[in-house]
């Protein structure tokens, strides 16, 4: 009956928003289900599931033979997903009294049968399916299966569930494969620690704690060692003589998007930085802003044309294997002084050291980092000298010292709903900022969306005054009048092509609802153009 | 034998009955109407003279208020036949809620048979529908469409009691219609066991009171308790909190413990719809027949046209015609809007 299990685990995942809600339902699976199929339930969620996937057209020839075109036809139009319109439309066959399928016997059938013969093999188990379990099935064996589960998620589940440390699991988890026979042993206790050695396995990264001004007292040169905080998503490079492997902070592996990072990791170790964009220029190398690395993010494949314009590198700043040899325990100056030798030793390919700053006093970096406006610097890394490297977020051992974010008053103009917890408020808001309309006048354009940094009080506020304030409906959202100028704060504006102001912002949060402005003295879009990274003046 | 067109007519304000000079479920006040169940999309206000069960007459009156119901009241007793101007009226059950009738005429050796709202499956609350042989059946098409085949509604109570028990720090709150849905999702959960106090949104206290008032015995019911303060939350953790769709989206839903958002409607079956509303746990409940049941009941009732009121006519229509029969979209207006269409907006902002 796994199928079927799995199918209702799916429908509930893909309906609940809550993290909670999201690994109970895991632990539930992990808990109930037999091996082998917890276990390739577990990797069909995070997309570790590899076999031959049928084409979703042969799906639809199947449908096509069992229903009318004209019914068909009207109700994909209604139900705007193929998948969920074959599932749902497949009609029942009278006397199918086949039991459903398991899991792994879907996944090894599709694996084992021959091509010719996989139509008529989907066709019977879809007869022997509900409408829940066909929709499963299909998304299982076209590989379009998106849940939101993340691997991290997931890890967590499988934790909390044998009530072990998450990263313990992180720490096995990249030396298995599906169905994880050896991990649930272990995590049940029936078998032993399975082990990760020589493998390109992901080891749980060090964090870093955002500094706050009572913490600036013991921060000095004496203690801590500074650095840049680059703009670009913080990866892990394995490299053992097994195999090769870039993950991501959430350990999910990237490999695939970044091929020329992988020929270049023509070494043995593991290692710690930042994923970047970088061109050369006349000087030296010019690391390009998060937008321009964005482009290469989320891709399976990456094209030559997209490797030239997009160079990626990766600036490094911590060793954590060197060979075989484990450096965790080493002080951050050891370790450092390793990563140096162990760089002009090696002269990887794309890869550069990140620059320690030197200093004495907190204040000369305040200064520094007030001024560094280039757009791919976030602000300042500081780390102890003496501390280990350590998983998870240490108090005290890395802090991350952030730029002050930008700031604009904008107009709120829209308003939706939010989900889950805050489905019965309007947390989601649209913001403008004044332009001139053309005709002398002016007018308000969106330049983006915030659905955080107000209080619970304010929300509570705020929400009271969209319901008495809303000038129009369109389905979960409400236009509403045009007087209440919230403060909004951002890491950083860019260029978009896809936004109507021709803006993009980072991280757009609320900062203050500004209910002592006028509306007129609101920003206009302009100023905001005049942050935009790299256009500064 | 003059055929049914001749006969009944559309009109502006729903069908019309010539030779009885009276409408069946008209949009606007009448002089003379026959309701076939209290759903507002079908029992209009402030009509001179009400053709109705008695039930359906109670449930116009708790609606509407006692003045509004129809200045005069007539009870059609289930299953007899009245003489109206030649023309002979019967009701017989529709299987929809409670005191939901079909309207069987027959005049001059023609007979149509207007179906009201209805369903075919077995529901604790109502009297099953009652399939009569006919010259035109006038049927809604509310899913008509292939993609609406509704499980088994005990399938869909027993993910919501696995729900109960794998969240019982949670409050499960479903949304569901004051008339008929709420009633018998209570009477499907007293089937499957669950015992406990049902909590009601204020919305819904009336009519399982006149339900019960018919004898539908829905068990320990209590109202939703106001808040401790102002504001504040975490009640009624592990327990079923019944109320109209869209209360989830207004502050009263904040005195309940993290709810789970659940909905009860044959609109569940879709993902986007569920999606849209914001349910955690959509549960495919209907008293509406599914597109396996629209197909069986028309040739059931052996009729050789069909009429569609509401609803996916185009498919039907279609279908139909795959089978030989003649369909034909009557296009009424207002219908479909009270019972499983999706409220857009909270309909509760006020009530507590
Ligand atoms: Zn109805
Ligand atoms: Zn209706």
């Amino acid at each position: 009956m796994s199928l079927p299990a799995f199918a209702t685990l799916l429908e509930r995942l893909t309906f609940t928003p809550g993290r909670n809600a999201k690994l109970a339902l895991l632990r539930e699976w992990f808990a109930t289900q037999p091996d082998p199929d917890r276990g390739i339930g577990l990797a069909a969620l995070t997309g570790e599931l590899v076999f031959r996937a049928a084409k979703p057209g042969m799906v639809r020839e199947l449908v096509a033979a069992r229903s009318d075109p004209v019914l068909f036809a009207l109700s994909y139009d209604y139900v705007g997903d193929l998948a969920e319109t074959v599932a749902l439309i497949w009609p029942a066959r009278a006397g199918i009294n086949a039991p459903p399928p398991g899991l792994a016997e879907v996944v090894e059938a599709m694996e084992a049968t021959p091509k010719a013969e996989l139509p008529a093999l989907i066709a019977g188990w879809l007869d022997a399916l509900d409408a829940n379990g066909r929709l499963a099935l299909i998304k299982l064996v076209t590989g379009g299966l998106r849940v939101g589960v993340s691997a991290r998620l997931a890890k967590t589940a499988l934790a909390d569930w044998a009530g072990q440390e998450v990263a313990e699991v992180e720490e096995v988890w990249h030396g298995l494969a599906p169905p994880y026979l050896d991990l649930f042993a272990w995590l049940e206790k029936q078998g032993p620690r399975p082990s990760a050695e020589d493998r390109p396995v992901f080891r749980p990264l060090m964090l870093a704690h955002p500094l706050e001004a009572p913490d600036y007292a013991g921060i000095s040169g004496a203690t801590h060692r500074a650095e840049w905080k680059w703009d670009g998503i913080r990866v892990q490079l394995c490299a053992a003589p097994s195999g090769r492997a870039l993950f991501s902070r959430g350990a999910e592996e990237i490999s695939g998007g970044f091929p020329e990072i992988l020929e270049a990791m023509d070494f043995h170790a593991v290692l710690d930085g930042e994923l970047l964009v970088m061109r050369a220029n006349g000087e030296g190398i010019e690391v390009a802003p998060f937008a321009d690395l964005q482009q290469r993010l989320n891709r399976k494949l990456v094209s030559a044309k997209m490797q030239a314009a997009y160079p990626i590198g990766v600036r490094l700043y911590d060793i954590l294997f060197d060979g075989a040899e484990d450096l965790r325990a080493l002080p951050f100056d050891a370790r450092r002084a390793r990563l140096e030798a162990w760089f002009a030793r090696t002269r990887p390919a794309r890869m550069d050291l990140s620059e320690v700053i030197p200093f004495t006093e907190l204040t000369e970096l305040e200064l520094l980092r007030a001024g560094a406006r280039a757009a791919a610097i976030e602000g300042l890394m500081l780390k102890r000298a003496d501390s280990p490297y350590l998983a998870g977020r240490q108090k005290g051992a890395w802090w991350k010292w952030k730029r002050a974010p930008l700031g604009i008053d904008a107009v709120l103009m829209y308003a939706q709903r939010g989900h889950g917890k805050r489905s019965s408020f309007y947390s989601d808001f649209t913001f403008g900022l004044w332009r001139p309309d053309g005709e002398g006048g002016r007018e308000l354009v969106p330049v983006g969306k915030a659905y955080s940094g107000y209080t619970d009080q304010e929300l509570l506020w705020i929400d009271r005054w969209i319901r008495n304030n809303t000038t129009a409906r369109f389905g979960p959202v409400r236009e509403v009048a045009k007087s209440l100028v919230l403060e909004v704060i951002f890491d950083a504006a860019q260029r978009s092509g896809r936004h109507k102001s021709g803006v993009a912002l980072r991280f757009p949060r609320i900062a203050r609802l500004r209910t002592d402005k006028p509306v007129e003295e609101a920003d206009e879009l302009a100023t905001l153009e005049a942050l935009i990274v790299g256009e500064e003046a | 034998m003059p055929h049914p067109q001749t006969w009944m007519r559309v009109t502006p304000q729903g069908l019309y009955c010539v030779p009885g000079d009276f409408f069946i479920d008209p949009a606007r006040a009448v002089p003379r109407a026959i309701v076939t169940h209290g759903h507002a999309d079908h029992a209009r206000p402030d009509h001179d003279h009400v053709l109705a069960s008695d039930a359906t007459l109670a449930i116009m009156r708790t609606r509407m208020g006692e003045g509004r119901a129809g200045r005069t009241q007539q009870v059609a007793p289930m299953g007899e036949v009245i003489h109206h101007n030649g023309v002979d009226i019967r009701l017989v059950p529709a299987g929809h809620v409670l005191g939901s009738c079909q309207v069987v005429l027959d005049w001059q050796g023609s007979r149509i048979v207007i179906s009201g709202d209805y369903k075919r499956r077995p529901d604790p609350t109502c009297l099953p529908f009652e399939p009569v042989t006919c010259d035109v059946f006038v049927t809604e098409a509310t899913f008509g469409l292939p993609v609406f085949r509704h499980p088994d509604p005990a399938d869909e109570i027993a993910r919501l009691l696995h729900s109960l028990r794998l969240f019982p720090d949670r409050a499960h709150l479903i949304g569901a219609y004051a008339l008929g849905k709420a009633q018998r999702l209570i009477a499907l959960l007293r089937q499957a066991g669950w015992d406990r106090p049902i909590f009601l949104h204020g919305a819904l206290l009336a009519l399982c009171g006149l339900y019960e008032g018919f004898g539908v015995k829905l068990g320990p019911l209590e109202p939703v308790p106001l808040p401790q303060k102002r504001g504040a939350g975490g009640l009624l953790a592990g327990e079923v909190v019944l109320a109209p769709p869209g209360a989830e989206a207004t502050a009263w839903v904040r005195r309940l413990a993290d709810p789970v958002i659940c909905a009860a409607s044959g609109w569940m079956r879709v993902r986007q719809r569920a999606k849209a509303r914001g349910v955690e746990l959509p549960l495919i409940l209907s008293d509406h027949a599914d597109w396996d049941e629209l197909l069986a009941t028309t040739a059931e009732v052996q009729a050789p046209e069909i009429w569609v009121t509401h609803g996916r006519d185009d498919a039907l229509v279609h279908a139909l015609a795959l089978r030989g029969i003649k369909g034909r979209a009557l296009y009424l207006l207002g219908r479909g809007e009270e019972d499983e269409e999706p409220a857009a907006e909270p309909v509760a902002e006020a009530s507590a």
